[in-house]
C-alpha cells in the first residue's frame, strides 16, 4: 500500500456460510482526497464491500488494506440514539474513544456547525426530519475526523430535494476535510455528482464492470447536473450498468 | 372559477357548507370530551344506586347488616371514623405495613431481576439455563409455595416479601431482557466498528434501549408486588398487621363496612402504587419515546 493509498482491495472475495457468493475478485486502491461511488443493482455486494472495508464482516478471499486508524461510516439509516439529544449523539464516538469532556463538545459542536444543524442541539432524533437525521449521522463521524469515510446509500431514503440538497453539503465537506470516500448508491446521478471515480458493478457474485473517471474540477455546483457532459456521463455509467445485465 | 387566487370570493353557499361542516366537526369532539367524565359518573351512579336498592328492597335487616350494608355507612362506620381501634385508622396503618412489604418486594424484583436478565443477555449459557425455570416460577401456583415458604422463612415479614418477589421478578426478568436484546444490529455495528467491550455495550446502548421495556416489566411488577403482599398478610401473620390480615379479622367479626373500606382503601393503595410508576416511566421516557404511558 503506497502512502497516500487509503484503501485498497486486492482480488477481494466473499462468500457467506450459507453459500452467497457476493464478491468476486474486487480489485481498486482508493487514494486520500478521492471520491469512489460504487453503483450496481440491488444485492450486488456494494454494501458488504464497505462492511468488508470497514472490518466489520471479515472477507473470505483476497487482501483488504484500509487505514482503520480513523474510519467514518454512515449507515443506510441515521442510526441515532433516540435516548440521545443531537449534541449528546454527535459526541457519543468521542465517548467510546475516552477523549476528553471538553475536546469532545468542542469537537461536537464544530462538527454540527458543519452540517448546518446549530441551535438544534437540544433535540431529540425524534423531533428532526430524515434529512436531519442523516446529518446528525455524517456529523457523528466528522468529529473522529476520519481519513476513510464509507457512505453506504446514506440518502437513498430522502426526497429528491433534500437530497440534492444533502450532496452539495457533502461535497463541501469532502472539499474541507480532504478524506478518502467511498459511497454507495442506486442513484448514477448522485454517483457522478459527488465522486473522482464511478466504479460500477455487476449483480450476484458482484464484480467490477467498469471504472470510470469523473473530470469534473471541485467545487462542483449545483448547476452542473443540468450540463450535458454531466448527462453524457450518466449515460455512460448507465449503458455500462446495462451492459452487465445483458 | 378562472381566477386561482380568488379562494376570497368562493360563492356563498360553500362558504356556508365550510362553516357548517366546522361546527359539526366541533360539536362531535365537545360530545366526546364531555362522554370520557359523564360516562364514569353515570355508571358509579348506577351502582350506588343499585347496591342502595339490594341492601334495602331485597335484605332484611340482619342480611343487611352481615351481608351488605347501605353505602352510607362505609362513610359513617368506616372512613369518617377515627379510632385507634375502629373505622380508617387501622387500617390506614396497615396499608402501611402492606405497602412498605410490597416496596422492599418491589426493589428486590427490580434490582435482582435486571441484574438476572443483563447475565442472560450477556451469556447464552446463562439464558438458557435460567429461562426455564423462571417459567415455571411464574406458572407455580403461589399458594402452593406457602408451606414450604412458612418452613424456610417463617410466619412473618420476610415471607411475605418473598411472596411478593417470586410474583413479581418474572416480568422484571423477561422485559428486560427483551429490552436488552432489541438494540439494533445496526447500532451494534456502530459499537463494533469502535472495538466497544461489553460494559460500555450495555451501559451506552443496551441499558437504554431497554428502559421503555423496563418500565413495562416495572408496572406490572408493582401491580403483582401489591397483590403479593395482601395475599402474604393473610398466610403470614406474625408481626405487624397488614392489610389482608385485616381484611380476614373484620369478615370473621361481621365488621361490614370496615371490611368494604379496607377494601377499597386496598384498591385505591394498588392504584396509587400503579399510577406512580407509570408517571414515572412518562417522566424519563417522554422525551424521546412515543408509546410511553400506555393503558397497560
Amino acid at each position: 500500500m503506497t502512502d497516500d493509498v487509503s484503501l485498497a482491495f486486492a482480488d477481494v472475495s466473499m462468500i457467506f456460510a450459507d453459500g452467497t457468493h457476493a464478491l468476486d475478485g474486487i480489485n481498486f486502491d482508493v487514494a486520500q482526497g478521492e471520491f469512489v461511488a460504487l453503483v450496481g443493482p440491488s444485492g450486488c455486494g456494494k454494501s458488504t464491500l464497505l462492511r468488508i472495508a470497514s472490518g466489520l464482516t471479515e472477507n473470505t478471499g483476497g487482501l483488504c488494506e484500509v487505514d482503520r486508524s480513523s474510519i467514518g461510516y454512515v449507515f443506510q439509516d441515521a442510526t441515532l440514539l433516540p435516548w440521545r439529544t443531537v449534541q449528546r449523539n454527535v459526541e457519543l464516538l468521542g465517548e467510546l474513544h475516552e477523549m476528553d469532556k471538553g475536546e469532545r463538545a468542542r469537537r461536537a459542536s464544530n462538527a454540527i456547525e458543519l452540517v448546518g444543524l446549530s441551535g438544534h442541539e437540544a433535540k431529540y432524533p425524534k423531533q428532526l426530519s430524515g434529512g436531519m437525521q442523516m446529518r446528525v449521522s455524517v456529523a457523528r463521524s466528522l468529529v473522529m475526523d476520519p481519513k476513510v469515510f464509507l457512505f453506504d446509500e446514506p440518502f437513498g431514503a430522502l426526497d429528491e430535494i433534500t437530497r440534492e440538497r444533502l450532496n452539495d453539503e457533502l461535497l463541501s465537506l469532502f472539499r474541507n476535510e480532504g478524506f478518502a470516500g467511498v459511497f454507495v448508491t442506486h442513484s448514477i446521478a448522485e454517483a457522478v455528482f459527488l465522486s473522482t471515480r464511478v466504479i460500477t458493478m455487476s449483480a450476484r457474485p458482484g464484480r467490477i464492470i467498469s471504472d470510470i473517471p469523473v473530470p469534473f474540477d471541485y467545487p462542483r455546483l449545483p448547476e452542473l447536473r443540468y450540463d450535458p457532459r454531466f448527462a453524457a456521463l450518466c449515460g455512460e455509467v448507465s449503458n455500462s450498468l446495462k451492459e452487465a445485465h445483458a | 372559477m378562472t381566477d386561482v387566487q380568488g379562494t376570497a370570493a368562493v360563492a356563498p353557499e360553500v362558504a356556508a357548507r365550510t362553516a357548517a361542516m366546522r361546527a359539526e366537526l366541533e360539536r362531535k369532539s365537545r360530545r366526546e370530551a364531555r362522554l370520557n367524565w359523564l360516562a364514569p359518573i353515570v355508571m358509579f351512579g348506577l351502582i350506588i344506586a343499585l347496591w342502595y336498592f339490594i341492601s334495602y328492597v331485597r335484605m332484611d335487616a340482619v342480611r343487611r347488616r352481615t351481608a351488605l350494608p347501605p353505602p352510607h355507612e362505609i362513610f359513617t362506620d368506616g372512613f369518617f371514623v377515627w379510632h385507634e381501634r375502629k373505622g380508617i385508622r387501622p387500617i390506614l396503618e396497615s396499608l402501611l405495613v402492606t405497602g412498605r412489604v410490597a416496596l422492599i418486594g418491589l426493589l428486590i424484583s427490580v434490582v435482582l431481576g435486571i441484574a438476572v436478565a443483563i447475565a442472560m443477555n450477556t451469556a447464552k449459557w446463562a439464558e438458557k439455563s435460567i429461562f426455564p425455570y423462571a417459567v415455571v416460577l411464574q406458572v407455580t401456583p403461589i399458594l402452593a409455595l406457602v408451606p414450604l415458604l412458612r418452613n424456610w422463612f417463617g410466619f412473618g415479614i420476610s415471607s411475605r416479601v418473598v411472596v411478593c418477589v417470586l410474583i413479581a421478578i418474572f416480568p422484571v426478568i423477561t422485559n428486560t431482557l427483551f429490552g436488552l436484546q432489541s438494540a439494533q444490529a445496526r447500532h451494534h455495528d456502530l459499537f463494533s466498528l469502535h472495538n466497544v467491550g461489553p460494559v460500555t455495550r450495555l451501559f451506552k446502548l443496551e441499558l437504554p434501549g431497554a428502559m421503555p421495556a423496563i418500565f413495562t416489566g416495572l408496572r406490572i411488577a408493582a401491580g403483582g408486588c401489591v397483590i403479593g403482599a395482601v395475599v402474604g398478610d393473610f398466610f403470614f401473620r406474625q408481626g405487624a398487621i397488614g392489610v389482608g390480615r385485616l381484611l380476614d379479622n373484620y369478615q370473621k367479626d361481621t365488621r361490614i363496612p370496615e371490611l368494604i373500606t379496607a377494601t377499597i382503601c386496598a384498591c385505591i393503595f394498588g392504584i396509587v402504587i400503579f399510577a406512580f410508576v407509570g408517571w414515572l416511566s412518562n417522566r424519563m421516557l417522554r422525551s424521546w419515546h412515543d408509546s410511553v404511558a400506555g393503558p397497560t
